[in-house]
């Protein structure tokens, strides 16, 4: 019994693990419960793309020398702002197109990097993969800030925002300015994606965005409830994907989405049936 | 003090201005091809009005219209003397090609969306409320069904959950886009009924249908549409031959018994149920 609990607080004696272990938990928790509306809506591809954006304009930042989130920030707001008004003007067939561009700004960003490295000789790649452990406690406040934004203003909007999701014509025809509602959830999840790269890394972001959220649409009838378990599976995964990255001695990110999955692949077996696979089937298209 | 002067007006209002007053109107999505050329009518408070024309004959773009989501190019769409724009007070039913049916929301948590325009920013639905969308459910005999998902719902109670959230708005006008197409006709058998109940008590309605003998047995007045107004008036002088001819074309047929002029729909000239 103590052995379990000096086991658990062993690696929290040291200030950057537990900054470490913070940064993880509320960036599990903030990206699933943006993940709720993700799976909901079919955002996935479009979270994929932030993020790949949002890594072009880290490395952006870092060479013209200026703050790592403003790179990132500013480049998956206008990112998200520019799918959000691409996706209204022109319809759904964008996907391609979103492919298209986001590739090449990742691209770009690539090159750049490698400008970068042989310059600077510093590791921008730490962001591809994520590094929980290079979390400053400046990095900690800047996701503790995303994170009451985010979850402030999908509480507070918490009706508005279903209405223009759920049934887009009748809340617009009802005076519910849908558009902005919609522009407002891209621009949340462009702030989730950017505080989560350095976590977890531009290509395991996606995953934490969707599969904490996918699991609670297997159990949660309502979207609340849904809300709610998301969080509990993210923050779980986080938790356990710490330790486990801790003293198994592998990757952080890695371990906390392969826990994630584990959860999924659980939940899954357990509740087989009920609907609750159509709807996901049903929410990815 | 400022709501008794608003009733006052309103109800002022009531008694002398038309709902709806369309004049002129020309509009479209696509520049210079116009979907409604020159529309013109007048609705009065309690009609229940029938939209009739064919696919494409530009009903919805008329319920668009009307609710301030489609400027007019030429002309104007007054509702309830000012330029449509969208408000509470009219609710809206559209086709349903639109809807999410996978959105974990119960029947429940649908009327009471009914109430979020009324509620503005921020401001959670009370126990009122939540009284009113189970009122809402009650008049469409959902209320026992109020915890199931809409997933699980058939296409008829779907269309129930629809006008309950209406209900819950408590507007003063209803558009109604094909609300009983596709549905089973008990279903569209208390569509009407309720629609009849509603305009009795003042309300207004506008619902656009392919449902001809409905429309001649129950409505106050019909608009043939075919991107242009065909004709308007009382069911009795709108149902001739001529001009539902120029309505739809060639997809009718007109049946007569004595005086009586029994329209059915040469596609699906099924028993309706009204």
């Amino acid at each position: 019994m103590n052995g379990a609990v000096e086991l658990l607080l062993e690696p929290l004696r040291y200030g950057f693990l537990l900054r470490a272990l913070v940064a993880a938990v509320l960036v599990g928790a903030i990206c699933a419960m943006v993940g709720s509306y993700v799976v909901l809506k079919g955002l996935a591809f479009i979270g994929d793309a932030l993020a790949h954006v949002a890594f072009t304009g880290i490395v952006v930042a870092f060479l013209a020398g200026f703050s790592f989130y403003v790179g990132a920030l500013a480049a998956a707001i206008a990112a998200g702002l520019g799918i959000g008004w691409v996706t209204r003007r022109v319809g759904l067939s964008t996907d391609t197109a979103i492919g298209i561009v986001f590739s090449g700004v990742f691209a770009l960003g690539v090159v750049l990097m490698a400008i970068g490295i042989r310059t600077y000789t510093v590791d921008l790649f730490s962001y591809v993969f994520g590094d929980i452990l290079a979390v400053r406690s400046r990095d900690l406040w800047a996701i503790a800030l995303a994170g009451l934004l985010v979850v402030g203003t999908m509480v507070a909007l918490y009706k508005e925002l279903l209405f223009a999701h759920f049934d887009p014509v009748v809340a617009e025809a009802a005076g519910l300015p849908v558009g902005a509602l919609q522009l407002l959830l891209l621009l949340l999840l462009s702030v989730t994606v950017v505080v989560s790269v350095q976590a977890v890394g531009v290509v395991l972001v996606l995953a934490m965005l969707v599969t904490p959220a996918a699991t609670a649409a297997l159990v949660a009838r309502r979207l609340p409830a849904m809300m709610i378990l998301a969080v509990l599976f993210g923050t779980l995964a986080a938790l356990v994907g710490f330790y486990l990255s801790y003293y198994a001695s592998v990757p952080s990110g890695g371990a906390i989405v392969l826990v994630a999955t584990a959860l999924f692949v659980l939940v899954a077996a357990l509740v087989r049936g009920r609907g609750a696979w159509r709807r996901l089937m049903a929410a990815r298209g | 003090m400022r709501s008794g002067a608003v009733a006052v007006e309103r109800a002022a209002r009531a008694t002398t201005m038309p709902v709806i007053q369309v004049e002129e109107l020309t509009t479209g999505y696509r520049r210079r091809e116009p979907v409604l050329r020159n529309v013109r009518f007048t609705v009065e408070r309690g009609a229940l009005v029938g939209v009739l024309g064919p696919n494409g004959s530009g009903k919805s773009t008329l319920f668009r219209a009307l609710l301030g989501l489609l400027p007019p190019w030429e002309g104007s769409v007054l509702v309830e003397g000012q330029p449509a724009r969208p408000n509470p007070d009219i609710a809206y039913i559209p086709q349903r090609e639109t809807i999410d049916w996978d959105f974990p929301v119960t029947v429940f948590d649908v009327a009471l969306m009914g109430r979020y325009p009324r509620l503005g920013l921020f401001r959670r639905p009370g126990k009122a409320d939540r009284e009113l969308a189970l009122w809402a459910l009650e008049q469409v005999g959902l209320v026992d069904q109020r915890d199931r998902l809409i997933a699980e719902l058939s296409g008829g109670q779907r269309q129930r959950v629809f006008l309950a959230r209406a209900l819950a708005q408590e507007p003063e006008l209803f558009l109604l886009d094909e609300p009983v197409s596709g549905v089973d006709a008990p279903t569209q058998h208390f569509v009407f009924e309720l629609l009849e109940r509603l305009c009795r008590q003042g309300k207004t309605a506008l619902v656009a249908t392919h449902d001809l003998s409905c429309v001649a047995q129950r409505f106050d007045r019909v608009l043939l549409l075919n991107r242009e107004v065909i004709a308007y008036g009382p069911p009795q002088e709108v149902f001739t031959e001529a001009l539902l001819h120029r309505t739809f074309q060639s997809h009718l047929l007109l049946l007569r018994y004595g005086d009586r002029v029994i329209v059915v729909e040469g596609e699906d000239g099924d028993e309706r149920s009204c």
